[in-house]
C-alpha cells in the first residue's frame, strides 16, 4: 500500500471514568480529530490484560492507546498505576516482537481534557502513519537491562 | 445462533448529519446473527423504544444493539426497553456513534466506515452477553452536607423540613460562609445578613439537624447507601453545653484591647485570642485561638477570662482534636470557593498601596457591623471623594483565570451604588464587557448608571500613585479610543472567584471528577447539574462553579432534593459488572489479593481458591487482569466479550 493512501486502524481501550468521559465531552464540544481509533469501553484501565493490547496487534491494528484517569485520581484508586506497571513491562516485550514504541501509547487523560483527547489521537495518528503499516519483519531490539532496572525503579517510586 | 435486532439513530442531524445510517444498518443486517436492522430518527423517544419492544415480540430478538449517543446518556434507557421487551437488560450493547464518531468527524465516508467497525464489535460482543442482575444495596437515611455557606445551609434546612437526618460540617468557627460577609446583595440591596442569618439560626434549632463547626471531613470510605465518614473536630477550647455567649471572658481578656486580626473583617478588624466571630454568629459560642491566647503561649496568663467565666466554667484549656466517624447514605458538597487573590497581579498594587482593597473588604467597610461602623473610609480615616472599581480582576484574563466568575459586574454595580450612597463619592467602574444577564440585573445597570456613577469600557492597565497620596488608574477607554488616567483616592478590586485551594485534596477524598480550573465537575452540565460521576454524592454552590445566591440556593435545594429522593426510594441499584473466581481454574497463587484496593479478595482457607465478595467489589475488573490463569472474570467485561469487540473492531469489511 503506498503511503499516501495508507490509513492506520488504532485501537484504544479508554477506562469508563476519564478518557471515555473525555472523548464524550470532546463529542460535545465538536473537537474534530482523525477517524483512525476505534474505542473499547472498559471500567478501568487496570482491567486492561496485556493479552488484549498484543491481540489487537495480532488482528491487524497498526497501534494501540491506553487512556486511563492521572496517577491519584483513578475512580477506583489504583486501577491506573496497576495499568502503567504492565504497560511498562509489555512496552519491552513489544519492543522485542519489532514493534516500534510509538504504534503502543499510555495516555493519563482526565474527563476535563477533551482538547488533549483531540491532540493525543492526531498525534498518534499522525506518527503510526509516517511508520506505516505494522511490519513484522523488523529486526527485534535487544533488550537493554540498564534501561529495565531504571524503569523498575520509577515504577516502585510511583506506585509507593 | 443469537437473534441480534440493531438500531441505528439518526438523532435528528447529529448522527444522519454526518454519518449515513441507513448504509450502518444494511451493513449490519448482512452481519452474522443479525435479525433486525433498522434506523430510526430518535431512538430514544418512546416509538423508538418501542421498535425495540415490538421487534424482541415479533422477531423473537436475544440481543440487542443500539448505535446512537455515548452510553453514559442512553445506556439505561435501551437496557430498561430492553428489560420492558422481555429479555435480560444486559443481553443490551450500546455503540457510541454520536459523541465518538458523528461529532467529531468531518470526514462522512470515513466517520460511516468506523460506525460500520464500531456496530461490528458490538455484534460480536453481544453474544457473548449473559443475564445479569441489579444489585440493590439499602440507603442510610443520614445526609453529610460539607460546607455551611448560603449553599450548605439551605440544603440541610431542605432536607430537614423532609424529615431527613443531616450532619452539616463547617471548617470554619461559625456557619454563613461568604454571604455571612456580604453587607446587601444584588440586584435587590437585601441586607445580606438580614436573610441570611433566620437561617442560620434555624439551622441550630432544628432536631434533624446536627451542626458541627470546627470540624473537617478527613476520611471517606464506603458507597451510595453507606459511606462511612471520618470527621475531626478541632478544639474550640469551650464546651459548647455551658457556654451561653454573654462574652463576658471576651470584655475580662486579659488583652484589654483587640489586637489581632479579624479573620470575619478579612484582617480591618481586630479580635482578641478569645471571641465570637460575627455578631449573628451561628453557633453562638465564642472560641478561643491557641495561636494567640497567652495562656496556650505561655502557660501563664492569668485567665481572666476564666474568672469572668465563673460557675459557668464553660472555658477548658484542654480539649484535644478528636475524630469521629458517621455514618450516611448520601453526601452533598457544598464547599464554596475562594476569592481571587490580587497580589497575583501586581500592576494593580495590592498590598502595596494602602488605599487598593478587594471588593470584599469594601462590604465589611459598608457594612454598619463591619471594623469602621459602616463608614467608607481610607485607611487614614478619610472619607473617599473619587472611587475607582476595576472589573474582571482574575477573570478572563489568560495569565490568571480564563473563565468570567459571573458575580463580579453585578457586585460592583452594588458597591457603586452603596459607596456612593455612603460617601457621595465619585465613581468609575472600568469593566471589559458589562454582564447582567439575570432577573432585574439589566435594570439595576440602569438604575446605577442614572444615579451618576461614570462607567469607563476598558481593562484597567496600572494602578500607580499620583504623589500626593491618592491614586492613578490608567485605562484605555475603548469607546473613545483614548487612554484615560483616573485620579482616585481608592481602588476596588473587583476579584473573580476561584476554587478552594484544597478542592484538589477534596475531590480526590470524595472520589469524584476534576475540572482544570478546580471546580467540581457535574455529572452532565444541562441535565444533572448538581450529579456527581460518585453515585450518592451532590454538588450545590460555588464549589461547582461560580454563581450567585439565587443559583446557588436554587441549586442546594435540588442537591437536597436528590439525596431525599434516593432516601426515599429506600434502595439503589449497584451495577452488576463485578468480578467472581472460578474455582476449578483457580492455582491459589494470591496474585491477585494485593491488587484489589478494596480488600474484596481472600483466600478460602480450606480449598485455598480465591473469594471475590460482592458486597465489597467496585467492578474496576484489576484483579481479573492480573489473574496468570485467566480464573477470574468479570461481568459484562469478560475476556472473550473484550477480545471478540477487538475482533469486531479490526476485521475488515
Amino acid at each position: 500500500m503506498p503511503e499516501s493512501t495508507f490509513e492506520p486502524k488504532i485501537v484504544a481501550f479508554f477506562c469508563n471514568w476519564c478518557t471515555y468521559l473525555a472523548a464524550d465531552s470532546a463529542g460535545i464540544s465538536r473537537f474534530k480529530y482523525a477517524p483512525n481509533i476505534r474505542v473499547i469501553r472498559v471500567m478501568c484501565s487496570g482491567r486492561i490484560d496485556p493479552q488484549f493490547i498484543l491481540d489487537a496487534f495480532a488482528k491487524g491494528a497498526d497501534g494501540v492507546l491506553i487512556g486511563g484517569c492521572h496517577p491519584n485520581d483513578c475512580h477506583y484508586q489504583e486501577g491506573n498505576y496497576k495499568c502503567l506497571r504492565r504497560f511498562n513491562l509489555l512496552k519491552r516485550v513489544v519492543r522485542q516482537m519489532g514493534i516500534e514504541d510509538q504504534r503502543l501509547r499510555l495516555e493519563w487523560i482526565s474527563a476535563a481534557e477533551a482538547d488533549r483527547l483531540r491532540v493525543v489521537v492526531n498525534d498518534m495518528v499522525e506518527k503510526v502513519r509516517a511508520l506505516g503499516p505494522l511490519n513484522w519483519s523488523v529486526a527485534p531490539e535487544p533488550l537493554a537491562p540498564v534501561h529495565a532496572a531504571g524503569e523498575l525503579r520509577v515504577l516502585q517510586e510511583v506506585s509507593r | 445462533m443469537a437473534r441480534i435486532g440493531i438500531y441505528v439513530c439518526h438523532c435528528g442531524h447529529n448522527i444522519a448529519g454526518t454519518i449515513d445510517v441507513k448504509g450502518v444498518a444494511n451493513y449490519a443486517a448482512s452481519l452474522p446473527g443479525v435479525a433486525v436492522a433498522r434506523d430510526y430518527k430518535y431512538m430514544c423517544s418512546d416509538p423508538g423504544q418501542d421498535l425495540i419492544k415490538n421487534d424482541i415480540r415479533d422477531h423473537q430478538l436475544d440481543r440487542i444493539i443500539v448505535a446512537a449517543c455515548s452510553p453514559s446518556l442512553h445506556e439505561a434507557t435501551f437496557r430498561n426497553a430492553t428489560a420492558q421487551g422481555g429479555l435480560n437488560a444486559y443481553y443490551f450493547q450500546m455503540v457510541n456513534v454520536r459523541e465518538h464518531d458523528a461529532w467529531v468527524h468531518s470526514d462522512k465516508a470515513a466517520a460511516t466506515e468506523k460506525a460500520k467497525d464500531l456496530v461490528r464489535a458490538a455484534v460480536y460482543r453481544v453474544k457473548l452477553h449473559k443475564p445479569l442482575e441489579r444489585r440493590r444495596v439499602p440507603i442510610r437515611p443520614e445526609v453529610l452536607v460539607v460546607g455551611g455557606g448560603i449553599a450548605g445551609i439551605h440544603a440541610s434546612l431542605s432536607l430537614a423540613a423532609a424529615g431527613k437526618q443531616v450532619y452539616l460540617v463547617e471548617r470554619e468557627p461559625t456557619i454563613g460562609g461568604h454571604m455571612a460577609q456580604f453587607d446587601k446583595t444584588f440586584p435587590t440591596l437585601d441586607c445580606a445578613a438580614c436573610i441570611l442569618t433566620p437561617k442560620m439560626t434555624a439551622v441550630r434549632a432544628n432536631p434533624n439537624i446536627t451542626l458541627w463547626t470546627l470540624s473537617e471531613v478527613v476520611k471517606v470510605e464506603g458507597f451510595v447507601g453507606s459511606y462511612q465518614v471520618t470527621v475531626r473536630h478541632k478544639p474550640r477550647y469551650i464546651i459548647d453545653d455551658l457556654c451561653v455567649g454573654c462574652l463576658e471572658c471576651v470584655e475580662a481578656c486579659v488583652f484589654k484591647e483587640p489586637r489581632f486580626s479579624d479573620e470575619f473583617n478579612v484582617g480591618l478588624g481586630k479580635r482578641k485570642p478569645v471571641y465570637m466571630p460575627f455578631p449573628q454568629a451561628v453557633p453562638q459560642l465564642v472560641l478561643i485561638d491557641p495561636e494567640t491566647c497567652i495562656e496556650f503561649k505561655t502557660g501563664k496568663c492569668k485567665k481572666t477570662c476564666v474568672e469572668a467565666c465563673a460557675e459557668r466554667n464553660a472555658i477548658d484549656f484542654t480539649q484535644k482534636e478528636r475524630l469521629e466517624t458517621i455514618e450516611v447514605g448520601s453526601i452533598i458538597l457544598s464547599t464554596g470557593f475562594e476569592v481571587f487573590d490580587p497580589h497575583r497581579i501586581p500592576y494593580y498594587g495590592y498590598g502595596v498601596y494602602p488605599n487598593v482593597y478587594t471588593a470584599l473588604e469594601v462590604e465589611r467597610l459598608v457594612n454598619a457591623a463591619g471594623p469602621t461602623g459602616g463608614e467608607v473610609v481610607l485607611r487614614d480615616g478619610r472619607k473617599p471623594k473619587r472611587v475607582g472599581i476595576v472589573h474582571c480582576v482574575g477573570s478572563r484574563d489568560e495569565h490568571t483565570n480564563r473563565y468570567c466568575s459571573r458575580v463580579c459586574c453585578m457586585y460592583s454595580l452594588k458597591l457603586a451604588h452603596l459607596v456612593k450612597e455612603h460617601t457621595d463619592a465619585e465613581i468609575f467602574n472600568c469593566y471589559i464587557d458589562m454582564r447582567t444577564p439575570g432577573k432585574t440585573f439589566e435594570e439595576f445597570y440602569n438604575r446605577v448608571g442614572e444615579e451618576g456613577v461614570n462607567f469607563v469600557r476598558g481593562k484597567v492597565a496600572d494602578v500607580y500613585p499620583d504623589g500626593d497620596g491618592s491614586l492613578v488608574m490608567q485605562v484605555e477607554d475603548t469607546l473613545l479610543g483614548i487612554v484615560r488616567k483616573i485620579p482616585v483616592d481608592m481602588v476596588v478590586l473587583a476579584v473573580g472567584l476561584e476554587a478552594h485551594r484544597d478542592a484538589d485534596a477534596v475531590r480526590r477524598m470524595f472520589n469524584i471528577t476534576c475540572a482544570s480550573e478546580g471546580f467540581f465537575v457535574e455529572r452532565h452540565p444541562k441535565l444533572a447539574p448538581v450529579n456527581t460521576f460518585t453515585d450518592g454524592i451532590f454538588l450545590a454552590g460555588c464549589c461547582q462553579g461560580p454563581k450567585d445566591i439565587p443559583d446557588t440556593v436554587a441549586q442546594a435545594g435540588a442537591a437536597a432534593m436528590e439525596a431525599a429522593a434516593l432516601i426515599d426510594k429506600g434502595y439503589v441499584e449497584l451495577e452488576p459488572m463485578t468480578a467472581s473466581v472460578n474455582e476449578e481454574e483457580c492455582s491459589g497463587c494470591k496474585t491477585c489479593i494485593p491488587m484489589c484496593p478494596y480488600s474484596a479478595i481472600s483466600q478460602k482457607a480450606d480449598v485455598k481458591k480465591a473469594f471475590i465478595n460482592e458486597v465489597l467489589c467496585k467492578g474496576c475488573g484489576t484483579c481479573v487482569a492480573a489473574c496468570p490463569s485467566g480464573s477470574i472474570k468479570q461481568n459484562l467485561f469478560e475476556d472473550e466479550e473484550i477480545f471478540e469487540e477487538i475482533e469486531g473492531v479490526l476485521a475488515y469489511a
